[in-house]
């Protein structure tokens, strides 16, 4: 077994437990469950980029973890409850998830990610870089996230979910992003949460329900 | 390998099935504490075996031999499981004959033996909670071995005692994340097995939601004794091998002085008693799962098991 420090092995770590609330999130049919799970997400998103700062003594990483911290534990989880109770839906449950197959679907999905991570990471000449393919194991189980949930409020909280896995593929393989680029992709976001909360009451006033499947019929008058 | 290390080997299986009831008592006091009733005594299981045992057994017209052997049969696969578990010393010459592969199949024989004594009497009850216990065990045993997969690929053996001095003589604080994915699903699997909250209440007498308690309703006396006693023995089993697999600190190893035994049997009691308090707040925080979304339970332990293989294969390559 390689001796790796113990930074690189805390990172591992971190990343697995990443791995491990995506398939959390894929399981739970509580909304509100759902975003916490997202808010614990970007807890241990804000530890690895920390962890990934001090090793790496880059202080525009400080910036980014505070950054995360703000956003995505505090702001967005409290800006979508907010919505879900003004919506009335705060005790919304997805009830046919069929929950076993989406997990056999995430497995896969998990060795799809791995194998093409593989010969890429490689390449890469960083300690962190087997946790590439965690990451994009992350961002697919977000993509399956969106594709088999109905309702807007999950499919945008996979939206978000997908957000954090490309954020920890960008810390952990590449050190990061530019700082201006990680401003203008963080007010993106909020800027995005924002606006699918407009749709969110749009959809509800059209269609009296926030199940996206309406959206696919047509209209019959 | 000598007569003295074999003798070793029976202290330990005599200690284990002594403690059993114990660790069953006190899973229960626990509970009994966070739900704020009063708490029955630490030695109640014993209480109930010897009143168990003073009774005359009493037997349905229609039972035929397996049903009276049943009983003996999974007691004594209980007993042969904790021989081969290393849960106070590695120095078991037991183990070099079957190894935790065959340890999930004496688990097993003992699931089929209790599941055909239920369906032998006929009782609607009995056959409910027999293939009630082998949808779980079918589910749960697939689970149990990716578990013990995760950890026989970082060491290269299926045998636990050498898992156990594998991990003991690493230098070092290394982390494996695949271990903590392995631990989830262990937890999970443990529940399920042992007829604990999630899956089955064992405190249960309502009928629909019975599994295990379905399954011994025609037993009595003796029978129902031994039954209970390896169910006890068998959440004992579980937990040392949890202990086996990710914490083995204070598991003697071999050829060990006595001093250093007594100290493992502490560490041993010590890790029982936080493992029961643990199991006890866990079954006291959640509710009781639909019997149909035991296969979900069960597939994500499952799930987890083999995403744990996948991390280390992707970490440690």
């Amino acid at each position: 077994m390689p001796s790796l420090t113990l930074a690189a092995q805390l990172l591992h770590v971190l990343a697995a437990g990443l791995l491990m609330i995506s398939f959390a999130m894929l399981a739970q049919r509580r909304t509100r469950r759902l975003i916490v799970l997202l808010a614990w997400q970007g807890t241990v998103l804000t530890a690895s980029t920390l962890l990934v700062a001090t090793t790496a003594h880059l202080p525009h990483l400080y910036y980014s973890a505070a950054l995360t911290l703000v956003e995505k534990v505090f702001l967005m989880p409290w800006i979508l409850l907010r919505l879900m109770r003004r919506l009335g839906i705060e005790g919304d449950s997805d009830p046919l998830v069929n929950i076993p197959s989406m997990m056999l679907v995430g497995l896969g999905l998990v060795i799809f990610a791995f194998g093409l991570a593989q010969p890429i990471s490689s390449l890469a000449t960083t300690v962190t870089r087997q946790t590439l393919g965690i990451a994009m194991a992350v961002i697919l189980l977000a993509f399956l996230m969106m594709i088999a949930r109905h309702k807007a409020v999950t499919q945008v909280i996979g939206f978000l979910a997908m957000e954090n896995g490309l954020f920890f593929a960008a810390t952990s393989t590449t050190y990061g992003m530019p700082m201006v680029i990680e401003l203008g992709i963080a007010l993106d976001l909020l800027v995005g949460v924002f606006i699918f909360g407009i749709f969110f009451f749009q959809i509800r006033e059209q269609f009296d329900s926030l199940d996206l499947h309406q959206l696919e019929a047509l209209k019959e008058d | 390998m000598n007569a003295f290390a074999f003798l070793g080997q029976l202290a330990g299986v005599v200690l284990v099935v002594a403690l059993a009831p114990v660790l069953a008592g006190w899973v229960a006091q626990c509970r009994a504490w966070l739900q704020n009733r009063s708490a029955p005594p630490l030695l109640q299981p014993y209480r109930s075996v010897r009143k168990l045992f003073r009774k005359d057994a009493a037997l349905a017209t229609y039972a035929s031999p397996l049903f009276r052997a049943a009983p003996y049969v999974v007691f004594a696969a209980m007993a042969m499981a904790a021989a081969i578990i290393p849960s106070v010393t590695t120095d078991l010459p037991m183990a070099r004959v079957a190894d935790a592969i065959a340890l999930v199949g004496l688990f097993a024989t003992a699931r089929v033996f209790i599941a055909l004594a239920a369906m032998d009497i006929g009782s609607v009850f009995g056959s409910m909670g027999a293939r009630r216990e082998m949808m779980i065990g079918f589910l749960a045993e697939p689970a149990l071995l990716m578990v013990l997969f995760n950890v026989f690929l970082m060491f290269g053996s299926t045998a636990l005692p050498t898992v156990v001095e594998g991990s003991l003589s690493m230098s070092g604080l290394v982390l494996h994340p695949s271990l903590a994915f392995a631990g989830v699903a262990f937890v999970m699997v443990l529940l399920a097995e042992n007829a604990r909250i999630p899956i089955d209440n064992p405190g249960t007498h309502l009928e629909v939601t019975m599994i295990h308690e379905a399954m011994v309703l025609e037993y009595s006396a003796r029978h129902l004794a031994l039954i209970e006693w390896a169910s006890w023995l068998k959440l004992l089993n579980y937990a040392c091998i949890g202990f086996a697999l990710f914490v083995p600190w204070g598991i003697a190893p071999h050829k060990a002085g006595p001093l250093v035994l007594l100290l493992a049997v502490a560490l041993l009691v010590i890790k029982l008693a936080v493992a029961g308090a643990v199991l006890a707040v866990i079954e006291t925080v959640s509710a009781k799962l639909r019997i149909f979304r035991a296969p979900e339970f069960l597939s994500m332990a499952f799930l987890l098991a083999v995403l744990g293989l996948l991390v280390h294969l992707l970490l440690q390559s």
